[in-house]
């Protein structure tokens, strides 16, 4: 146990307490939930070993699920996003993010909210279509995506800036 | 043998995320039949302490409210009391009890998915069992689906999978009350057929035609309704009387003729087959 997993595991257990005690409640517009969780698939370490950032990630999903009782759609959307976040980081990073010196806090701001715009629409994407489960309402999950969405991405970059490391 | 290892080892985060994805999407699927799944809700031990807590912090800043509604339904049930026939005498007879109600408090709400649940703090250990009917002082609420120790998760109203016997207020014209889940305050009913003659206004109230709700629960008003030149039944939006966005305590149902019910109507099933 250093010092890092200790992080990961605090992280884990508050960012799952507030999306269910605060963010699930929010109902902002009647239906707007942002899904601030995602958050800790965006401060996990990238050298970890990545079989159990996908189990962790998908415990995460599990967790929410089991308190917002939506099944498993939160394990499915996180699961996939968690394997997909490297070809991810490679895409807005460029190929240097595989380097040993390579950390979150020193690229651009910009690169982090591309970043982090991708976490959101691929997880987005694939929850609320298996919420929704029916083509026929695909105008009700293009709205629902796109409103939760933005919600979950100005929250997030505000978490992002509240909690992030200095640069150095 | 080795190739088959090394083909193992060397896809491995991509064979276990197929199967997380496979795991959560058999959870999914297989809760679209009737009953959910019996882990994976907000009914176990963990989320229930949870919400309880939450629940202890911030009652305290409904209470005010919440006086407000039970002064409110005191009058309405003292009016009901003085104004009943007169009767010389009052039957206590427990045999001629048909419902038991049990107060609980909701600890959490939710009404901006397509398949709302809510949960509350009583269980099974009250008394709570599926398939109970739960109501607020102005209407209904929902159907409990599954029972833990200590706390129970009901199928609100407003949920796609939700079907609930209901008819227009003083006739005997039922049909089923799903939901579309286009707004959380009107709810739609269907099966009324074009014969009915209906305006804007009526009163909906749940039918005798289920053994969970006692009948004439209040739920709404009819606030349009169309009918199709072709169509034999109507659609009707019903507006809710409940306000699903701020709800704090609850009343379970149960019927204490169910099982006989639920016999005579098995019993029926058999003979047909």
């Amino acid at each position: 146990m250093n010092r890092n997993n200790i992080y990961i595991g605090i992280r884990f257990i508050l960012l799952i307490l507030a999306q269910v005690l605060i963010f699930n409640d929010l109902n902002f517009y009647g239906f707007i939930n942002p899904m601030v969780y995602i958050m800790f698939l965006f401060w996990y370490p990238i050298k970890e070993n990545r079989v159990i950032f996908l189990l962790l990630s998908f415990l995460l999903g599990l967790i929410i699920d089991m308190f917002s009782d939506t099944t498993a759609i939160h394990a499915a959307a996180t699961v996939s996003i968690a394997y997909f976040r490297a070809p991810m980081m490679r895409f807005v990073f460029g190929i240097n993010y595989e380097f040993q010196s390579f950390r979150l806090e020193q690229t651009s701001m910009v690169q982090q909210l591309t970043f982090l715009t991708l976490l959101i629409l691929a997880h987005h994407t694939i929850f609320f279509t298996l919420e929704i489960f029916s083509f026929a309402h695909s105008g009700l999950i293009l709205k629902k995506l796109m409103l939760t969405g933005l919600g979950t991405l100005v929250l997030c970059f505000l978490l992002r800036a509240l909690f992030s490391r200095e640069k150095q | 043998m080795q190739r088959i290892i090394d083909f193992i080892l060397r896809y491995r985060t991509f064979i276990l995320f197929l199967f997380l994805l496979f795991l959560s999407l058999i959870l999914t699927v297989r809760s679209h039949s009737y009953h959910r799944s019996k882990f994976f809700n907000s009914a176990n031990w963990i989320s229930g302490v949870v919400y309880n807590s939450r629940d202890n912090i911030t009652s305290y800043f409904k209470l005010k409210e919440e006086n407000t509604f039970l002064l409110e339904e005191n009058n309405r049930l003292r009016h009901l009391l003085f104004n009943r026939p007169f009767t010389d005498s009052v039957a206590i007879d427990s045999s001629e009890v048909g419902y038991e109600i049990l107060p609980a408090r909701i600890i959490k709400n939710s009404y901006a998915q397509s398949e709302n649940y809510l949960t509350i703090n009583k269980g099974y250990s009250h008394g709570i069992s599926q398939d109970m009917g739960v109501i607020t002082s102005t209407g209904i609420l929902g159907i409990v689906e599954h029972s833990t120790k200590n706390y129970s998760a009901i199928q609100s109203v407003l949920n796609t999978k939700s079907n609930i016997n209901a008819k227009i207020q003083n006739t005997n014209h039922f049909g089923s009350l799903t939901w579309n889940t286009d707004r959380y305050d009107v709810v739609q009913l269907e099966d009324i057929p074009r014969l009915v003659t209906l305006t804007v206004g009526d009163t909906i109230v749940t039918g005798a035609m289920s053994s969970i709700f006692p009948e004439g629960v209040p739920i709404g008003v009819v606030m349009d309704f169309k009918l199709e030149t072709s169509a034999s039944f109507y659609t009707i939006n019903v507006g809710l009387f409940n306000d699903m966005t701020n709800l704090s305590t609850a009343y379970v149902i149960t019927n204490l003729s169910k099982t006989e019910i639920e016999e005579l109507e098995s019993n029926i099933a058999d003979e047909q087959e």
